[in-house]
């Protein structure tokens, strides 16, 4: 067992973690964080990805023990009061439909837009390539990013 | 609006509402609404199977054969019960007679062969995948490690994976059947050995079906909840179907079905997957009924791809016989559809459903199909979006650019020349389905002015000319599908076990609220927002005022659940006949209240007045309050407004759509890109056009990923290869176009609200047209055909061997 300490959402914790526990099952079954789901297990899809220091991981694809000491973001901690627009988009667009992927897909695009808050169409969809969708054919995906990019970009 | 609907009329307002969206828009039908579901999906705070935790609660974990068929010689499961957190281990013949056979509703011929499938192997193994013990721990982790400590060996029987070599009988699945082959299912109309003898021309084709696996993006997950003092228990699963799985759990293990509660909790996808009832439904099911604690089983995707059933795989040989001008006389059909190793809860009934569609929206005079079912040493394959109707559509459309080219015709002009036209409706087809409404001449106007066909046609012939290295291809599909499933007199008619009705509650709060109580179990249709549209127009309150209650067979006992195109049409026409059963209820309480006579009450968007009276009304919500009160009712009158409708649909409903695609191929690399796809889809009058596009949207990607990118490959030891999604292409945005969606609205005359259903459209349509735009493109470099999924590596090969064969 090691100890870890981490800040997710918010939240200070410090548990004793197996070293092989991944941060995907720590933040499930440990945390409670169910908002983020694992939808494989060979880090192709990208439904579990959350923000570890302000990036996009796959939460699969980390150990809980090499996030020690980090902040880490789900899904469930992005709305700061109110919905960040890159939500806001996806419910406006239909950029979802049975939401399994969303929460990995909305993590992933809010990190694409603070490399590059004005992508194309076609840099979004290189940018979101690793994260799948089965339900929507990402063209209301591609739709919703572009509208928040367009209004992160407006508001600054 | 409220009471007779003029379909014409919606679809006029449908169609302006759409392209205009006017701010002042009078009907929730047909609003671009954003949906009600989205706000926990966006948020995290969704209830997936898998994030269900109950105190106490266990973790099972399954081993599953390494190999495709063999004998189990030894299996001891002792060393798995030494390891901690282990709680209990079973094997087959611990389970004993507790594990009754998984069931098959759909015994399409009184002989066809159904082997035992049991949800833990007895004694032999016959696909990769198939479990041969569980074992249950207190955390998944423990569970997982356990599986190593279990002894099994295999003595190793040979696999059969090809269907014509399974057809040979030398390699039996089932050793006790005598042979894999489960069934012929036949159908003929017309003389159709006539008709071919006499035709003059005849084009035979050999197309394949390739087995996909369909990858809904939540795995699976079960967790049973006992309450063992009264032998009671809650089924938590990532099902699409949880009334037909509690009917089904109830058979097959004897449990009352009074004591047995199905809940489909938030599910992320299905696309037919899902529609099963899954060995490891049941074994949690008696796990829990065992050690009387929850039990959780959650597959891993590596585990789905061998666990959850498969699709399509299907042999197609298809004649067509045709004058020549064009007319199409007749067709045959011989298909030969892989079961896998067992048949699973509609298996048989998935390549049958195709007969009706293989005609497809064509006039001929002749027509004869027939279904083989054939045991394989492979995971079962069952529903997969579409179910029956993409095979039989990607191959008549094939054909048909088949037979164009034998005619030296227009693709478009062949089909122009075939098919139904729109004043020929009602049409009984040579399949003997009559088709109530259709209109292929507006749809493919549509389709091939946005297009550009005649540009495009002119910009292929420029590349074919200057022999440039990378040819234009452009592929058609003229499609028609037959959805919401089923008249129950039909269903029976073949042979499936149950019927094809779809039920809905109103229940009428006393504030006015409403709660629609509904039967389909949708898991990212948007029902909630779609049933909360239709509840708003029929009753007159406000869209937020409604709430939609499903997936959970105590609150919402009846249903039959999502699947086949079927709910709006069904599902959604039952919420609409409950509704007016409500403002029927509501009118007689009006009319006491006004002191008026029923015949001169009317209703208007939610409220009741008097005939020439107007000032004389009282609105739904103050009815609703005063039947709750029941001081003051008319004799007689029960005290509720709430009502439930079971709707048995008449006919099924058939939308169709014209799809035109054009492709790139690097004749160099084989490369093959989309360069535009215009789909324009009739599903007759929409609900919400958001949610219609989103659904055309992804059905699009995955008749796409058929055509280019996805095949469940098995090596010839039935391992399947490309088993995990490294392996298997599932593809991501930057794999797909923009594409380019319209609408006409030919309503369905068979319902009250013309609608026809959207779920299965686009990946119906979309395979064959890009397929038939792939050969365009290279056809005239000798390419005959370039079996699915078009990859680089296949088209490149097939225009070399072309150019060998032309040395």
């Amino acid at each position: 067992m090691t100890t870890v300490q981490m800040t997710v959402d918010g939240v200070r914790y410090q548990d004793e973690v197996e070293p092989r526990l991944l941060l995907v099952h720590y933040l499930r079954d440990r945390l409670g964080r169910t908002g983020t789901p694992i939808g494989c297990d060979t880090s192709n899809c990208g439904a579990c990805t959350v923000h570890l220091d302000g990036k996009a991981v796959k939460s699969c694809a980390v150990l809980a023990v090499q996030a020690d000491g980090a902040d880490v973001t789900t899904i469930q901690g992005l709305a700061d009061g109110q919905w960040h627009p890159v939500q806001q988009a996806f419910h406006d667009n239909h950029a979802l439909q049975c939401g399994y992927c969303t929460p990995g897909m909305i993590m992933a695009a809010v990190d694409l837009l603070r490399d590059n808050p004005s992508p194309s169409d076609e840099e979004i969809r290189h940018g979101l390539e690793g994260n799948l969708c089965r339900c929507t054919g990402y063209q209301n995906i591609v739709r919703a990013v572009r509208q928040a990019a367009e209004q992160m970009e407006a508001a600054k | 609006m409220t009471e007779e609907l003029d379909a014409g009329l919606v679809a006029e307002q449908i169609r302006q509402a759409d392209v205009l969206a006017p701010p002042d828009q009078t009907t929730e039908i047909g609003r671009r609404r954003a949906r009600k579901e989205d706000a926990k999906l966006v948020t995290g705070q969704t209830t997936w199977t898998d994030n269900i935790q109950f105190p106490g609660m266990l973790h099972a974990a399954l081993l599953r054969s390494p190999m495709a068929h063999a004998r189990i010689t030894k299996l001891d499961v002792s060393g798995a019960l030494q390891r901690p957190g282990v709680i209990a281990a079973y094997t087959a013949s611990d389970l004993g007679a507790d594990q009754i056979g998984l069931p098959c509703a759909w015994p399409v011929t009184p002989d066809m062969v159904h082997p035992d499938h049991h949800p833990i192997a007895v004694d032999e193994v016959r696909h990769v995948g198939d479990p041969v013990a569980v074992v249950v721990a207190r955390d998944r982790y423990s569970a997982a490690d356990a599986l190593e400590a279990i002894d099994v060996e295999y003595d190793a029987l040979p696999a059969v994976v090809d269907m014509e070599e399974a057809l040979k009988d030398e390699v039996l699945v089932h050793a006790d059947k005598g042979t894999n082959r489960s069934f012929t299912w036949p159908f003929e109309n017309g003389p159709v050995d006539d008709v071919f003898a006499a035709a003059e021309v005849v084009v035979e084709r050999r197309f394949i079906q390739q087995r996909l696996v369909p990858c809904a993006m939540e795995p699976r997950a079960v967790v049973v909840a006992p309450l063992p003092a009264s032998d009671e228990y809650t089924v938590y699963s990532s099902t699409q179907v949880p009334h037909v799985l509690k009917l089904m759990l109830a058979m097959v293990t004897g449990l009352p079905e009074h004591k047995l509660r199905v809940v489909a909790p938030d599910v992320g996808g299905g696309f037919g997957s899902k529609l099963q009832v899954y060995g490891e439904e049941v074994v949690c099911l008696l796990l829990a009924r065992r050690l009387g604690r929850p039990v959780k089983w959650t597959e891993s995707r590596s585990e789905g791809f061998l666990a959850t059933h498969h699709g399509r795989d299907q042999i197609q040989d298809i004649a067509i016989a045709a004058d020549r001008d064009g007319t199409i006389r007749g067709l045959k059909v011989e298909l030969k559809a892989d079961m896998g190793a067992y048949l699973m809860l509609v298996t048989p009934g998935v390549p049958v459903l195709g007969a009706f569609m293989f005609n497809a929206i064509y006039k001929m005079d002749a027509y004869r199909f027939t279904c083989t079912g054939v045991f394989t040493t492979k995971t079962p394959t069952d529903a997969y979006r579409g179910a029956g109707r993409p095979e039989a559509t990607f191959a008549i459309e094939r054909v048909m650019d088949e037979l164009a080219v034998e005619l030296g015709m227009d693709p478009l002009e062949l089909r122009r020349k075939n098919w139904i036209r729109h004043e020929e409706f009602p049409y009984t087809t040579i399949a003997g389905l009559t088709y109530d409404s259709g209109n292929y001449e507006a749809a493919t106007d549509r389709a091939t002015e946005l297009f550009d066909y005649e540009g495009l046609r002119a910009e292929q012939q420029q590349r074919r000319d200057r022999n440039d290295p990378v040819q234009l291809g452009i592929g058609i599909s003229t499609f028609t599908e037959m959805c919401g499933l089923a008249p129950s007199r039909v269903l029976g008619q073949l042979s499936y076990g149950a019927g094809g009705w779809e039920a809905a509650t109103i229940r009428m709060l006393p504030t006015g609220k409403v709660e629609v109580v509904t039967g389909t179990s949708p898991h990212g249709q948007g029902h909630v927002t779609s049933w909360s549209q239709i509840a708003s127009d029929a009753l007159g309150v406000p869209f937020e005022d409604v709430e939609v209650i499903h997936g959970d067979t105590k609150t919402a006992p009846m249903g039959m659940d999502t699947y086949g195109s079927r709910s709006l049409v069904v599902g959604g026409i039952a919420v609409h006949k409950a509704c007016e059963k409500v403002v029927d209820k509501a009118r007689r309480v009006a009319a006491h209240l006004l002191e008026a006579s029923e015949g001169d009450i009317d209703f208007q968007r939610g409220v009741f007045s008097v005939k020439g009276s107007p000032d004389a009304k009282v609105s739904i919500q103050e009815v609703a309050l005063a039947t709750f009160a029941a001081h003051n009712l008319p004799e007689g009158m029960e005290p509720s407004l709430n009502s439930d409708y079971v709707l048995d649909p008449e006919n099924f409903s058939f939308p169709h759509g014209t799809h035109l695609c054009a492709v790139e191929v690097d004749t160099e690399t084989g490369w093959v890109q989309i360069r535009k796809y215009v789909a324009v889809d009739d599903v007759g009058n929409v609900i919400n056009p958001l949610i219609v596009e989103g659904q055309v949207h992804g059905g699009l990607a995955q008749g796409i990923a058929q055509a280019l990118f996805e095949e469940g490959v098995y090596d010839a030891d039935g391992n399947l290869t490309s088993g995990t999604l490294v392996d298997y292409l599932v593809p991501a945005a930057s794999d797909l176009p923009e594409f380019v969606t319209d609408r006409t609205v030919t309503p369905s005359t068979s319902n009250p609200l013309g609608v026809k259903g959207v779920g299965e459209a686009g990946t119906i349509a979309s395979t064959p047209a890009v397929v038939n735009a792939v050969l365009d493109a290279v056809r005239h470099l000798g390419v005959q055909d370039v079996r699915m999924p078009c990859s680089p590596e296949r088209v490149w090969r097939a225009l070399h061997e072309a150019q060998a064969g032309a040395r």
